[in-house]
């Protein structure tokens, strides 16, 4: 299969300042992330009860449920976008508070949105730096940022655009994902959530995309896909969490679940299988 | 495998074999999208992938050049040899170069997605405060206080739209609007009774040097002498750039298309001195040389390229024409940046007056900014500025100043009264932005190639 070849290839190119970890087992206090007990309500709405999810380096969770079971509440908690009202967030064994997705970089923690956050008139350079631009004496310093967005690309074997100076807009939508996740990764990260990376894509640029994620595994970072594709859980996944109307209601590695097993507890909650 | 990794992507490189093929980006596709520089490593390859482009619908600035071209030679078949005279294209230059200020002012705004329909009359009131206060008897600053003084209220006023556009998400059509009703009454109260000012005097030192901005000539030698100093310093610092970044295997064009750059830009000076260093005089009065606005106009524009194209405000400015969420999303301060743009148009528009105010020696209360504010934007439109913000140069206000002052010219040597000259403005400006949008749609992605 192509991804393994890719996989050896890959951890020969390292990351700019980025550590490698691929070799760390995935034992709970290990996790680079844990979630202890998140509570998130709204109003009388009750969005999270009493969440528990690990995030383990150099493995890739899956998170998995139905619209409205608190995927994007639960992210958006990682991220510091919301404040969880119960519960704990330990950030590589320290217990941590997330004020702002200030602090959620600051810790090594990069989100990719669903509409990726891509300006189409710039170019890809231009979009790798937005808002973190270098810059030397007052100018922009172009050859260091096309240079290090340059290597970012090439070690996630990023080769398929014609130019690392086209506009972003004239990329397909599988390069235009791998643009945005080369933007995450590029910043010391060491844990990139994806969310519905793949929702858009045709099946060729759905495989590029997953050989990414592959890729960012490779690297030693802690990934999690959010998606309802099964396709993609089954195909790219260490791990599976789901979620059910705010509640997780399984976790584990994937060899335990099985398609109809996490459809059950999208749906229902719970699986007799 | 190791050969894939050797692979630079700054190159053109196409995807490896046993690599997943990426089946939207075709060869053609990819040709017609892509700009054309990005791709060649030759001239030869170049002036290929730009026919490619041209063909595909993406014809870059070919449409101004041909328009110009059609303009001129319609009308020196129309005027019998009259309009492409030096004297007369000297003419058409400084009746330009407010249009291009103008079209400069409006870029700003028109980059961020937004319009600036006060410009006309910011312009009416730079020229007017500029006027009134190198007036003897009256304040008698010097010229240079009077014009700085001119470009903060001018920039102040922007700041006032800005502020309003961006903090209390009000839109800038109607903010504008109603800054045009207000500067048009502003510049109403500074003239006063007396309807008007004359900086035309030979004898006031301070009213002189305005005059003389657009109305005085630099000497014929010290023309060519500066053509040549500021020809060599950009041309090799253009090719300096360029060639540095092949050699460090960055993206940069091949070297006979940076060759054939720099040789245009010192041909279109060169052509542009020669034209003014033309005795324009009639019987024994001998008029030669370069008008002073044509370097200064040249200085500002320079200054708008860098702030644009090498700063992380100009970055930004773009960004949030292309995409705003993007832009808040990366932590751009999108306030502030729209109201610097603000500000920086009004800045440019006030920066236009005072050549209005040269031009003419002195204002008056007849000052049409309504009509001067469209001229504005159809230069940038012309020139290809997008409306819709995110895509556009500030170099192409210099075209689209020159085509709207070429119209406004001719049409003036035959005496054509002013009711068809609007109408043949507005011709042109209807067909640059049908051109402007048929080319969009002719391109496969539907958005930004012409950045």
């Amino acid at each position: 299969m192509n991804s393994n070849s890719d996989a050896q290839t890959s951890t020969v190119v390292s990351l700019p300042n980025l550590s490698s970890a691929a070799a760390r087992p995935a034992g709970d206090d290990e996790s680079l992330l844990r979630l202890r007990g998140i509570d998130k309500h709204f109003g009388p709405v009750q969005a999270l009860y009493q969440v528990d999810l690990d995030l383990p380096a150099a493995q890739v969770t899956a998170l998995c449920g139905d619209n409205g079971a608190g995927k994007s509440v639960l992210t958006k908690c990682i991220a510091g976008i919301h404040q969880p009202d119960h519960g704990e967030i330990f950030w590589e064994g320290r217990r941590v508070h997330i004020r702002g997705p200030r602090d959620a970089s600051s810790f090594g923690i990069e989100i990719v949105y669903q509409d990726l956050a891509l300006a189409d008139n710039l170019d890809i350079v231009q979009n790798m730096f937005l808002g973190r631009e270098r810059v030397q004496r007052m100018f922009l310093d172009e050859d260091s940022m096309e240079r290090a967005a340059a290597e970012t690309l090439k070690s996630l074997r990023v080769t398929t655009v014609r130019s690392i100076r086209q506009p972003v807009g004239s990329l397909s939508g599988g390069q235009r994902q791998a643009v945005a996740v080369a933007r995450a990764v590029m910043w010391n990260s060491k844990l990139v959530i994806l969310d519905e990376p793949t929702a858009a894509l045709g099946v060729a640029q759905t495989q590029m995309v997953l050989d990414l994620v592959r890729r960012l595994k490779d690297h030693g970072l802690a990934v999690m896909v959010i998606t309802h594709n099964l396709n993609d859980v089954f195909e790219v996944a260490d791990r599976i969490a789901v979620l059910q109307l705010g509640r997780k209601v399984a976790e584990g590695v994937v060899s335990e679940f099985d398609r109809q097993s996490v459809v059950d507890f999208m749906t229902t909650g719970r699986s007799d299988r | 495998m190791a050969k894939a990794d050797d692979a630079m992507i700054t190159g053109a490189v196409g995807p490896e074999p046993g690599e997943i093929e990426d089946t939207t980006d075709l060869p053609a596709a990819a040709a017609a999208v892509v700009p054309a520089e990005l791709v060649a490593d030759s001239l030869r390859q170049y002036a290929r992938a730009r026919l490619a482009k041209t063909l595909s619908g993406d014809s870059g600035a070919l449409p101004v050049i041909l328009a110009l071209v059609i303009i001129s030679v319609a009308f020196e078949i129309w005027t019998q040899g009259l309009f492409l005279s030096p004297g007369n294209l000297v003419n058409l230059f400084i009746e330009s170069m407010v249009f291009m200020t103008l079209g400069m002012a409006e870029i700003f705004v028109l980059l961020l997605g937004e319009i600036d329909l006060s410009a006309g009359y910011v312009l009416a009131v730079g020229a007017a405060i500029t006027g009134i206060l190198v007036q003897k008897p009256g304040p008698d600053w010097p010229w240079w206080l009077a014009v700085a003084f001119a470009l903060v209220c001018c920039g102040a006023t922007g700041a006032v739209w800005g502020t309003l556009v961006s903090r209390l998400h009000l839109p800038s059509f109607v903010v504008t609007l109603a800054g045009l009703l207000v500067m048009w009454g502003v510049m109403l109260v500074i003239l006063g009774n007396a309807g008007g000012v004359s900086v035309a005097s030979s004898v006031l030192p301070n009213q002189h040097v305005l005059y003389q901005i657009v109305n005085g000539n630099i000497p014929p030698l010290a023309g060519w002498i500066a053509l040549a100093a500021i020809g060599a310093l950009l041309g090799g610092l253009i090719w300096t750039r360029e060639s540095g970044r092949r050699r460090r295997g960055l993206v940069a064009p091949p070297p006979g298309v940076t060759a054939v750059k720099i040789a245009f830009f010192v041909a279109a000076g060169i052509a542009v001195v020669a034209i003014c260093n033309a005795n324009r005089g009639a019987l024994t009065r001998v008029v030669e040389g370069v008008p002073w606005v044509v370097p200064i106009v040249f200085v500002v524009l320079l200054v708008w390229i860098l702030l644009l194209q090498r700063t992380r405000f100009g970055r930004y400015v773009y960004a949030i024409g292309g995409n705003p969420d993007a832009a808040r999303r990366a932590g751009i301060n999108l306030a502030a940046v729209r109201t610097w743009g603000f500000v920086l148009a009004a800045v440019t528009a006030g920066f236009s007056g005072v050549l209005y105010l040269s031009w003419q020696g002195g204002t008056s209360t007849n000052v049409n900014g309504g009509q001067y504010v469209l001229y504005g934007v159809a230069a940038a439109v012309i020139g290809g500025t997008s409306l819709f913000g995110g895509r556009g140069k500030i170099a192409q206000a210099v075209l689209g100043g020159l085509v709207i002052g070429a119209i406004y010219n001719g049409l003036y040597l035959q005496g054509v009264q002013v009711q068809w000259q609007l109408i043949a403005t507005g011709v042109v400006l209807i067909g640059a932005v049908l051109v402007d949008t048929l080319s969009r749609r002719g391109t496969l992605s539907g958005s930004s190639t012409r950045i």
